[in-house]
């Protein structure tokens, strides 16, 4: 082989090298830069419990009258009722709560609390009811019996049972008549690097009441927040270390 | 030493008969009907809600199950504690056990939200739930004293009938844990969440379940003229007072202990002196009606021997018991959630108001259906098996039987046929 020729692949070498590279930059960079804003994670990789799902709701901001994250709830999951609020199922509803003795008006909204102990997995004789590792509590709509023992057993009366045949549902979540069902903490907008609806809607409404982030990173806005200001679980007392916190109640 | 009692199967042929398991057959019908009609067009049909998500399927079938166990009072009182009184009477006791836990798990599975999902709650098992467990204990039960009958009816395997009937003794005693730890294990109800929820199941168990073993018991040796002598009845008289006083006393703990925790005087309140229909059961259904007539009928002198009081009391504790299973599972449920601790509140999801529940017609059809289907496994199994005592007159059962006694016994059955 002359000098030229060796010269020749040289050149050649490097410029395959850079070229790789380049496409490289251009085309997985991206991904792994949003990967890192959204923590988003690919479809085909396992949730982590190096993450865990959490929100902070302050009380003080939950307008009076305000119904938005409800209704972004029921728009995202497909929750259309029948005109029968006792058995119509509700993820997410307004609670209003008035002081005993004071008479101090408090606005909340109040939904499943994901817990790290949830009294609704430990009861459910199938399993179908389980907490992924990233802290969201779900129920496999495939293994539910519909016992609602689950219901029973939820200390913030958070889920309901489909208590009817339902027709033109959202693919992104799947409901069935017989099986129970709660707040997922939109875990299908959450797997794509979104917030869930209730707490876009709240920040669109510049209400602001609601944070939702990684309760692990000590970095994430959730966890300064939570770190330098004070909150409080609902009915703490049942040690089920909740996901969901709330101040000033 | 009493004598060896003969088994013998019903002849069944009577227009009685067939009226009697054609009126089941009919509830069968409709409680099938029901469930249908449920599961067709979803529980919104029923009382139930989102707040009061178990009904009236859930009273019948909790009150069958309990029962069942102790049903299985009889055989255990013969074969554990080794009474020959009630040998004979051990397989038709085994026998109500089986159905009676049949009729209840099928009303509870006919209630589920997917009831075609039986064979998910067989393969898919959380062992952190109690429900899980009972699954087992149910199978479990149906299998031991399905054995036990086995060694009790097969001669061959008579001298084992002991040991067996002791595994089911301890088993029952295990399921009625289970099932009364269903309740006792949810923490967030103010009702619940007791460990007593387990033994007060337990005493519950022996007085339902004798109750309805005599009513079948007299149903049975009435409808096939079968002698069944006073010594018995009166041992079974003063048998359902203990248990009915024992039931009582659970009762008293458990509301004493509440009422003594200032957390509980809500529900304490709303159960016993409230403005509701849980406060009417309570005090007619459940005191008056299902204990202290029933005491007073089976514990005073006034009624020695008297089968008309054995039987009157057993309807009315049946009736006490099905008052005090609806306090229990609706009344628990009615109740307000303690979701926030001294707050008023208020939502669109009926939170902080008492949980209101009209029982439905398909409710009470599916539960009536199970009852009915209990009766029928009975009623059909006496017939094709020897599970019933030929007599249980008092020269039979009764080893200090005297010849004096005998001649008024002969002169009391001459009389009444």
């Amino acid at each position: 082989m002359s000098d030229q020729t060796s010269k020749v692949n040289e050149y050649r070498r490097k410029f395959f090298g850079k070229a790789a590279a380049t496409a490289a930059m251009v085309g997985i960079a991206p991904g792994v830069f949003l990967h890192t804003i959204a923590r988003a994670k690919p479809a085909d990789e396992a949730v982590s419990s190096e993450v865990r799902w959490g929100l902070l709701i302050n009380a003080n901001k939950c307008a009076d009258g305000c119904n938005d994250c409800v209704s972004a709830c029921n728009d995202e999951n497909g929750l259309t009722g029948f005109g029968r609020p006792e058995t119509d199922a509700q993820w997410i509803r307004k609670v209003t709560l008035k002081d005993k003795r004071t008479n101090h008006v408090t606005n909340l909204p109040l939904m499943c609390q994901h817990c790290a102990h949830p009294p609704c997995v430990d009861v459910c004789p199938t399993g179908a009811s389980f907490k992924r590792a990233d802290g969201i509590v779900l129920v496999d709509k495939h293994i539910c019996i519909g016992c609602r023992y689950c219901m029973m057993a939820c200390p913030y009366k958070a889920r309901s049972f489909v208590h009817e045949t339902l027709t033109d549902q959202v693919p992104d979540v799947p409901r069935g008549k017989g099986t129970v069902e709660s707040c997922t903490l939109c875990v299908h907008r959450v797997d794509r690097g979104d917030t869930p609806a209730c707490v876009e809607a709240c920040n669109t409404a510049e209400n602001g009441a609601m944070v939702f982030g990684n309760l692990n990173d000590p970095n994430s806005d959730i966890s300064k927040r939570l770190a330098s200001e004070a909150s409080t679980e609902i009915r703490g007392d049942l040690g089920l270390d909740l996901g969901v916190r709330y101040q000033n109640i | 030493m009493a004598k060896k009692i003969a088994l013998r199967s019903i002849q069944g042929n009577t227009a009685g008969y067939y009226l009697l398991m054609a009126v089941l057959g009919a509830l069968i019908a409709l409680g099938l009907g029901a469930a249908y009609y449920m599961e067709h067009n979803g529980h919104h049909v029923t009382g139930m809600t989102n707040q009061i998500v178990w009904g009236m399927p859930h009273v019948f079938a909790v009150f069958l199950i309990v029962a069942a166990s102790g049903a299985l009072n009889v055989a255990s009182i013969s074969s554990v504690f080794n009474k020959s009184l009630y040998k004979p009477l051990a397989p038709l006791s085994g026998l109500l056990a089986v159905a009676l836990l049949v009729g209840g798990l099928t009303v509870l599975v006919l209630d589920l939200g997917r009831p075609d999902r039986l064979i998910v709650a067989m393969t898919y098992y959380n062992f952190k739930s109690i429900f899980a467990w009972n699954i087992f204990l149910y199978t479990g039960f149906l299998g031991i004293v399905a054995v036990y009958l086995w060694m009790m009816l097969e001669k061959r395997f008579n001298q084992h009938s002991s040991q067996v009937g002791f595994v089911a003794f301890v088993w029952r005693l295990i399921l009625t844990t289970g099932t009364g730890s269903i309740f006792g294990f949810l923490v967030a109800r103010q009702y619940y969440d007791a460990a007593i929820m387990a033994p007060l199941f337990i005493l519950m168990s022996f007085a339902f379940g004798l109750a309805i073993f005599n009513i079948v018991l007299a149903v049975a040796f009435k409808g096939t003229q079968r002698p069944l002598g006073d010594v018995l009845v009166e041992r079974l008289r003063k048998l359902l007072g203990i248990f009915v006083a024992a039931v009582l006393f659970f009762v008293a703990i458990f509301h004493l202990t509440n009422l003594y925790a200032t957390e509980h005087h809500g529900v304490e309140h709303f159960i016993l002196d409230g403005d509701n229909v849980y406060t009417g059961l309570f005090w007619v259904g459940f005191m008056l009606f299902g204990s202290i007539i029933p005491l007073v009928l089976c514990l005073t002198p006034s009624f020695s021997k008297s089968l008309g009081a054995v039987l009157t009391a057993s309807v009315l504790v049946i009736a006490g018991g099905l008052s005090q299973m609806y306090i229990i599972i609706i009344g628990g449920q009615a109740y307000p959630l303690e979701i926030f601790p001294g707050k008023e509140v208020s939502s669109s999801f009926f939170d902080g108001v008492v949980n209101s529940y009209a029982p439905s017609f398909p409710e009470i059809a599916l539960g009536v259906g199970g009852t009915a289907f209990a009766l029928f496994i009975v009623a059909f199994a006496v017939k094709v098996l020897h599970f019933l005592p030929q007599s249980l007159a008092n020269s039979e059962i009764d080893p200090h039987f005297s010849a004096t006694e005998a001649e008024g016994e002969n002169a009391t059955n001459a009389a009444s046929a």
